[in-house]
């Protein structure tokens, strides 16, 4: 046998070859990230996607990790078609082993049966329509962040705290702004103290308000509540300034952004929203996120979401150092996550993966800035909100 | 209805009715002299009042606190860099495909909407976000009811009235409009009457963008809020109206304008669901009209256009 030889040599020389390799640089391991970095929400979306990435290169700066990471960045557009476009995009490559995805619930919840049908496990880092995590039971599907119910439950409390009787809703008509809708209306009854006077579904890019305002003008409620996101927020907002609607705005966690204050002004004073978690520079982790982020020097704000995507591709990168770059070791891992620490407090995964996290923050805009509610002056009676008791 | 909400949503109608009609002329316009449809129209109007944004900024660091030397340098500089912006998509992306099927100038114009909007968004600072446009006309009101009559929506429909006209005097009592007219009836003929066609062609582009960039600053003033994506939107009503009008009939643009958002407000106010579904409404009122007179509500007089 004279090819015996050869092929002993050949064999060695592979083995040296990767054992030299491995010894040089460490395996390349990819994770995924998806988020709207177009279109009218792209803030909050690039704020994700920066905070993601501070997560893979911290890890890649640290001596101790088993492996290079590489973050492969898609865009979803907000939009659900565009999403499952991606989703499948990302979950078809079997080099990228978990990803942190969506800020929108419309396209987190269009995608999960995607993800579930690859074995692709992902952590969602911003949406909060609680159908994602909860209508279905996809070990591959997990979030950090609360839903929209425990945030319209704080956000009916306090309208009826403050003494409100009558309330306009508007909703945008996407399974987000519909879901708002559904939980903060139960949420209200169940306190019973106030009552929902008239209900406006509108489109998610509407331009003109003037004639479903024209007709909450008519009904005079004290509270107009908005179940939806900035750009529409920040139009809604102005024109009932245009009309002479002078009724309290109460929004949700879909205004929490820097950009509904700039696109108002001094118009967006007095506006109030909620928003699971507490805020960045309240986290356990959040001094230490701040600085770390400011020191990138990315373009952006990490805005709301921001320390959830890190939270989220921090777990991943951390199960992957765990278990190895596997999808189905790191969809079994995640299923036990329990008190884990993070930058957002501690994490627990309940059976749909979804983190229960207790806490709600109130905002009210105060000087151009979201306050917290019990540091405001609207709590501590130096400035009344609209019609506030 | 109590009479104030009444004029109330008739004054909403009125200011929506002017920004489509305005957006439908150029339509009109464009279709009158070429037979092409632009419809990069809708984003030539957000590219307008973002410069008037930025014009408006430039001012304010130069230390100019005059709201009305403001308002008018804003809309001189959007209006002519619409203009030129206007001629340069005529001479370079539609003359030169004059041969081709009309479906070619159709795409092109289509993608460069793309174009224009995608620009504003990537290249304006913060693009993506919503931008507060700022509240240059007076803001007294006075209360009559549930009517909040206000004098910068007064101005504002006053001088859209008077663009309007001044467009109507521009095309049916000077030479420019005549050979404008001449043109839209007979390319040929005009050209041996030695009327230049293309210059005539870049002029009407010119003044479509300009009233784009009208109608865009108008948008500004009456939201005071301007986004990147405003222009998708009003491109789509404004061809729609120009379509119900009769394309080609400044009379019919400005009527197919008001119809539409007389539709709308109607849409909202009247039918028992919700107004999301508003547009639905005013679509398909315009889709049966369409069936009824495809060719739009004010017929064209035998191969006049314009």
């Amino acid at each position: 046998m004279s090819t015996t030889p050869k092929l002993a040599a050949l064999i060695a020389a592979l083995v040296l070859g990767v054992a030299a390799g491995a010894a040089d640089a460490k395996d390349k391991v990819k994770v995924g990230f998806i988020g709207p970095l177009t279109g009218g929400v792209s803030v909050n979306g690039l704020g994700g996607r920066n905070s993601a990435d501070l997560a893979v290169r911290l890890r890649n700066a640290d001596p101790k990790s088993k492996y290079e990471y590489e973050m492969v960045v898609l865009d979803d557009e907000c939009k659900p078609n565009v999403a499952v476009q991606v989703a499948t995009k990302m979950a078809a490559d079997k080099d990228i082993i978990a990803g942190a995805t969506h800020y929108c619930s419309v396209t987190a919840i269009a995608t999960v049966d995607t993800y579930h049908k690859f074995n692709f496990p992902v952590i969602v880092w911003g949406a909060v329509l609680p159908d994602i995590t909860y209508r279905n039971k996809y070990d591959e599907v997990h979030r950090v962040n609360g839903t929209m119910i425990n945030q319209n439950d704080a956000n009916a409390e306090l309208i009826s705290k403050l003494g409100y009787k009558t309330i306009a809703v508007i909703h945008d008509t996407t399974d987000y702004g519909k879901g708002h809708n559904e939980y903060f209306s139960k949420a209200l009854a169940k306190i019973g103290k106030a009552n929902i006077v008239g209900t406006f579904g509108v489109t998610a890019d509407q331009q003109d308000f003037t004639a479903e305002l024209t007709k909450i003008k008519a009904l005079n409620p004290d509270v107009i509540y908005f179940g939806g996101l900035t750009p529409i927020g920040v139009r809604i907002r102005s024109q009932m300034d245009k009309l002479g609607l002078k009724a309290a705005f109460d929004g949700t966690s879909g205004i929490v952004s820097d950009a509904y204050i700039q696109g108002l002004g001094p118009l967006a004073e007095g506006t109030l929203a909620f928003r699971e978690g507490a805020p960045a520079e309240k986290l356990p982790g959040g001094k230490f996120f701040m600085e770390k982020y400011n020191a990138q020097k990315y373009d952006n704000p990490p805005e709301a979401y921001g320390p959830f995507a890190y939270a989220a591709m921090d777990m991943i990168l951390d199960t992957i150092e765990k278990v190895g770059p596997d999808r189905k070791k790191v969809i079994a891992d995640l299923a036990n996550v329990k008190d884990r620490d993070s930058i957002v407090g501690k994490i627990t995964f309940d059976d749909h993966g979804q983190n229960t996290v207790p806490v709600i923050t109130k905002y009210v805009v105060q000087d151009g800035k979201f306050v917290e509610w019990d540091d405001s002056e609207y709590a501590s009676g130096k400035r009344k909100l609209p019609g506030q008791k | 209805m109590d009479a104030g909400l009444l004029a109330q949503y008739v004054m909403n109608g009125l200011m929506l009715g002017m920004m489509y009609a305005l957006v439908a002329v150029g339509f009109t316009l464009f279709f009158g002299v070429l037979d092409v449809i632009k419809f990069s129209h809708g984003d030539v109007l957000t590219v307008g009042a973002f410069a008037a944004l930025a014009t408006y900024v430039g001012l304010h660091m130069l230390g100019l606190n005059s709201n009305w030397l403001a308002l008018v340098v804003m809309l001189v500089a959007a209006t002519l860099a619409m203009a030129f912006l206007g001629m340069a998509i005529a001479r370079y992306l539609v003359l030169p495909l004059r041969s081709a099927p009309a479906l070619n100038t159709l795409l092109i114009t289509l993608m460069l909407g793309t174009v224009l909007r995608e620009s504003v968004r990537l290249f304006y600072p913060q693009g993506a976000n919503p931008k507060p446009f700022p509240a240059l006309l007076p803001r007294a009101s006075i209360d009559l009811g549930e009517f909040n009559l206000r004098l910068d929506n007064v101005l504002m429909l006053t001088a859209g009235v008077l663009v309007i006209v001044g467009l109507q005097y521009l095309l049916n009592r000077t030479k420019l409009g005549l050979a404008i007219r001449a043109v839209a009836q007979d390319e040929e003929t005009a050209r041996t009457m030695g009327i230049n066609f293309t210059a005539i062609v870049l002029v009407t582009f010119a003044l479509g963008s300009g009233l784009a960039a009208f109608a865009g600053v108008m948008n500004g003033l009456y939201y005071n809020e301007i986004n990147f994506g405003i222009g998708l939107y009003l491109g789509v009503v404004g061809f729609s109206a120009a379509i119900i009008g009769g394309l080609g009939s400044i009379y019919g643009a400005i009527l197919g304008g008001f119809l539409f958002a007389a539709l709308q407000t109607i849409g909202t106010v009247m039918l028992p669901f919700a107004s999301a579904y508003k547009d639905v409404f005013a679509f398909a009122v315009v889709i049966a009209i369409m069936a009824w007179r495809p060719t739009g509500l004010i017929r064209e007089k035998i191969s006049e256009r314009v």
